[in-house]
């Protein structure tokens, strides 16, 4: 028995494969489909734990699949970011599948439309262990068409998970969504066709190792490049995303802009700064930082002119992923390493926060049936944890400290100060102090009491409708103050990091 | 960890513990709240009077935490920290029992008081700061906490002033936050060492460093309210009268002064600054604050307006100080106002608080013949208001005296000029109310007699103005003894060598 090792790396099989079981058997057994995914999800969170154990203890490790070496074989593989992403989505995961538990358990309670709500809930769980297995298939592969596979399994459950709220509004977003996803995978999958024509591999390590810089590589890499900036959603790209994200199922939300935007974005950042450093211009740097600082700005101008706290908080995600790509001009300065922690300390925050944004909007949602904003006054009266959430989570995306975001945006201050491009700093600044304006406008309707507002607690309110946001918020809050261990994580087995950019870039 | 962390540690948790105890208390438990909240706040001046005496002892105890290479979280126990936060205790004490005597039977106390105390908690992690990173992080940390307080009352106009200030207070923290990072960018950290960064870099950096300095000042000078960052000061003023003392007298706008104290004599240092050559800024800022904040606050009616910008001129004495930092006597003149602005301050908005809520009187021209319905209220509003006046024996006289007598011995004698107008318009100011509430006669019925029973008001709001009246004779009068705020400034200037 190979897997009674703790240093065998098939362990690193099983995010992805229990989730693929898990899903299946939700599908066969639609009454115990919360137990089920459970399990899935806290065994993953574990695998995780002791892929990180064995990060700290082995270094980097690679599985080849039936024992074939690449070209032939493909591979995953387990480094610092990889590991973090994993473990961003297991923990994001674990607290989305119980809050989902709980909404879902509030909404069938509703005896004229429990029917729809059961089919609803029927499909959602499949659906999401489905999204979770690709969502760590796609962090750990270490091939370029595997890759391309997680990608397409991504993008075909999160669109049919956004379709899942049936309104008509939500079925035109899902299938706007479902083709500009489709659209983002054919791009990239034209981009392999290239790759392979001029490399003739498509495992990650070759290719970095053959650091190829012909036009072939050239066009390739744009053709990615295009196909995963449309699934990141960076602005201009980003017109699918806030209805798509708006309309969908609190739990979906959640996912969708927590973890799903993440997947793509994370393989764009290592394919531009790992795998093909040295095709990489300073035009284009400048051009991806200049792309997420417009984000930023337009995200968060857009996020203060919405009057549904849904949209605002789909809104609010346009803006902080251009905090993703702002790091990227940074990189001729620091090297990679440094461009790692950031965007990873900027994903990590972002994740836990968003998610307990949109559960909190799911939450309000459910309590008073509308999300208006104008509207929301005397929430913090029947639910005092999930504004408490809401307030924490704000605090997270403005990033003030101690949250983590603030440790991230503090290294993208001293980078660009240290570089002299004080403008990235600048956009940097008004970007959190445009979201101190979106999220308190919404916090001071929470705060506000009127008159006759009972204190007394709605009847069948579950704890999992509060205590999953409030518990991400808090971690991402937090984040700040065990920055240490994510960078030792990161650290870890990513000597080919600190060798791509030894000293900037050429 | 060592016993003095373990203080340190104490200090901070002995009013968070309490402010998350009560978040989670229902609405109905008054008494326990009450006791949670004073027995907080006697042990938190318990343990920063044990702190003061083993820092007066020579002792020095620090926490440290490295996060990421230039963020270190640093907490420190030193002679100016221990200043601040014995005044932020003390009067937090105070406002405790004011507020729980202000608040009776009025809804969502338990939000109130939750964040009340960590509303102190953050004052006194800004006092114990011993880093721009960590002054940084309680000091936005600061605008969190007092943000829900300033709207508390909940009305259109709250949520205006509200939102005013977080704009006004994160802008700040914004520019703040660019300083800091840029200031590590050029000197490394700026840990709050006492002699500030080697005067090596004054030769290189010049330009860059006054530029940075300028950004600093910004950043904390909009809650220090210093003129044209104080607009947001006045409009806070609807909240109710205990978060008015408590952003007066106890955090907020002292977390502005203190940051320039902190910043002028720790992170640079006054021989850098003197080489930099930007003290006349600063002392032209404080000047144009102080003059412009007595001449606004002629023209307020509205009694918590007039004290607002009243504030806002007193408040720069401590910036004005910090502009000679060279001259010893000025430097003690503007430290020891810290403490003796919140003593003065914090009397005066208990008393405006208790004529609201005893008389609803909140406008001048309705506090004719008030002194006869409350005298001992009105007695300490006199004592408050001489001090402002500046007066002796009242703390107000010793603030200035020490100020005037820096100014000269600079050869500024402009300093005493601007201490003479200042007194003068402030005379202006508060003496009229002063006739009109003691010589006045009544007119007609009070706007709205909301107590009547055996004192002039409730005891719980009578008595802290009278203590803190009390202080400001008292601080006054032994300001040469061996414990006095004086006395611990003169120990603070001696630590520093200067």
């Amino acid at each position: 028995m190979i897997f009674l090792h703790a240093d065998t790396p098939a362990w690193m099989l099983f995010p992805i494969v229990l989730p693929l079981i898990a899903g299946l058997l939700c599908f066969l057994f639609s009454r115990r489909t919360f137990v089920i995914a459970l399990a899935a999800v806290l065994a993953n969170f574990l695998v995780v734990c002791l892929l990180i154990y064995q990060l700290l203890v082995f270094g980097s490790m690679r599985c080849h699949m039936g024992g074939w070496q690449p070209p032939l074989g493909i591979s995953l593989r387990t480094d610092g970011p990889a590991l973090l992403m994993l473990l961003m989505t297991a923990v994001t995961g674990l607290a989305i599948t119980l809050y989902a538990r709980g909404y879902f358990s509030y909404r069938i309670f509703d005896p004229p439309r429990a029917g729809r709500h059961q089919r609803q809930q029927r499909f959602f769980w499949p659906l999401w262990m489905l999204l979770l297995a690709g969502l760590n298939g796609l962090f750990l592969s270490n091939d370029i068409f595997n890759i391309y596979v997680t990608l397409e399994l991504i993008g075909i459950s999160a669109a049919s998970l956004a379709a899942l709220s049936g309104k008509p509004a939500s079925q035109l977003a899902s299938f706007r969504y479902l083709l500009i996803s489709l659209l983002g995978s054919l791009t990239y999958l034209l981009g392999i066709v290239f790759l392979y024509r001029s490399c003739g591999v498509l495992d990650l390590d070759l290719l970095q190792n053959l650091s190829n810089n012909g036009p072939g590589v050239r066009a390739a890499l744009a053709l990615m490049s295009v196909g995963l900036l449309l699934k990141t959603a960076l602005f201009p790209l980003h017109f699918w995303l806030p209805p798509a994200h708006a309309n969908a199922l609190a739990p979906v939300s959640a996912i969708l802009s927590a973890l799903v935007v993440k997947g793509s974005f994370y393989l764009l950042f290592r394919f531009w700064f790992e795998i093909f450093p040295s095709t990489i211009t300073t035009p284009a740097l400048n051009f991806m930082g200049t792309l997420g600082a417009a984000a930023i700005l337009w995200g968060a101008i857009q996020a203060m002119r919405q009057h549904r706290l849904k949209l605002m908080v789909a809104y609010s995600t346009v803006s902080q992923l251009g905090y993703l790509f702002i790091a990227f001009p940074l990189a001729r300065v620091d090297g990679s390493a440094q461009l790692w922690s950031i965007v990873i300390f900027m994903a990590l925050a972002h994740s836990c926060a968003k998610s307990a944004m949109f559960m909190v909007a799911g939450t309000v949602f459910l309590h008073l049936g509308h999300d208006r904003i104008k509207d929301l006054s005397g929430v913090r009266a029947t639910l005092p944890i999930t504004v408490f959430a809401y307030g924490i989570a704000g605090v997270s995306l403005m990033g003030l400290p101690p949250s983590g975001a603030f440790i991230a945006k503090w290294m993208l201050l001293s980078s660009s100060l240290a570089s002299s491009q004080w403008w990235w700093a600048l956009v940097v600044m008004s970007g959190s102090l445009l979201a101190m304006i979106y999220v308190f406008r919404v916090m001071s309707r929470f705060f506000v009491i009127p008159e006759g507002v009972s204190f007394i607690r709605p009847a069948p309110f579950s704890p999992l409708l509060e205590w999953p946001a409030l518990a991400l918020a808090l971690i991402s809050l937090f984040l700040g103050l065990v920055a240490p261990w994510p960078l030792h994580i990161l650290s870890q087995g990513s000597t080919a990091l600190a060798q791509s950019f030894p000293g900037g870039l050429p | 960890m060592t016993w003095g962390q373990w203080l340190l540690v104490s200090i901070l948790l002995s009013s968070f513990l309490p402010g998350i105890i009560i978040f989670a208390l229902p609405e109905e438990k008054h008494h326990l709240r009450t006791i949670l909240n004073l027995c907080g706040s006697t042990l938190k001046i318990a343990l920063i009077l044990i702190m003061d005496t083993w820092i007066y002892l020579g002792h020095s105890f620090e926490i440290r935490m490295v996060i990421i290479p230039g963020v270190e979280l640093l907490l420190n126990g030193d002679p100016l920290s221990a200043l601040f936060a014995t005044l932020s205790s003390v009067l937090w004490l105070l406002t405790t029992v004011y507020a729980v005597g202000y608040l009776e039977e009025s809804p969502n106390r338990s939000h109130f008081f939750g964040y009340f105390s960590l509303c102190v908690t953050v004052t006194i992690g800004i006092a114990l700061a011993g880093n721009l990173v960590t002054f940084l992080l309680f000091y936005e940390m600061l605008t969190l906490t007092t943000y829900p307080l300033v709207i508390h009352r909940g009305t259109e106009k709250s949520l205006r002033a509200g939102r005013n200030y977080l704009i006004y207070a994160f802008s700040g923290g914004a520019v703040f936050l660019f300083a800091v990072v840029w200031l590590q960018a050029v000197v490394g950290p700026t840990d709050f060492s006492g002699a500030g960064f080697s005067p090596s870099f004054v030769d290189t950096h010049s330009t860059v460093l006054v530029l940075i300095f300028i950004l600093l000042i910004i950043g904390v000078g909009v809650k220090a309210a210093l003129v044209p960052l104080h607009g947001w000061l006045p409009q806070a003023m609807v909240a109710p009268a205990p978060v008015s003392a408590l952003l007066h007298a106890v955090a907020v706008v002292k977390a502005g002064a203190f940051g320039i104290i902190r910043i002028v004599l720790d992170v640079y240092g006054a021989q850098n600054l003197l080489l930099l050559g930007v003290l006349p800024l600063l002392a032209g800022v404080a000047t144009i604050t102080i003059l412009y904040g007595s001449v606004r606050a002629l023209q307020q009616d509205g009694l918590k307006r007039r004290l607002a910008f009243s504030t806002i001129s007193q408040v720069s004495y401590i910036a004005l100080g910090m502009s000679l930092v060279d001259q010893p006597l000025a430097l003690i003149g503007g430290l020891v106002h810290l403490v003796h602005q919140g003593l003065m301050k914090i009397t005066l908005f208990f008393c405006a608080g208790n004529l609201a809520e005893t008389l609803g009187i909140h406008r001048i021209s309705e506090m004719s013949g008030v002194a006869r319905r409350m005298p001992l209220t009105m007695a300490a509003f006199s004592i408050g208001a001489f001090g402002m006046i500046g007066i002796p024996p009242t703390v107000g006289f010793v603030s200035k005296w020490y100020l005037g007598l820096g100014g000269l011995a600079a050869g500024n004698w402009w300093v005493v000029l601007v201490l003479a107008v200042s007194s003068l318009l402030n005379a202006c100011y508060f003496l009229p109310i002063l006739t009109k509430a003691w010589f006045g006669k009544q007119q007609g019925p009070w706007p709205e007699e909301l107590y009547v029973g055996r004192f002039e008001t409730r005891l719980m709001l009578l008595v802290p103005p009278l203590v803190t009246a009390f202080i400001v004779m008292a601080a006054g009068v032994v300001a040469n003894a061996q414990i006095s705020p004086l006395a611990w400034v003169r120990f603070i200037v001696r630590e520093y060598g200067l």
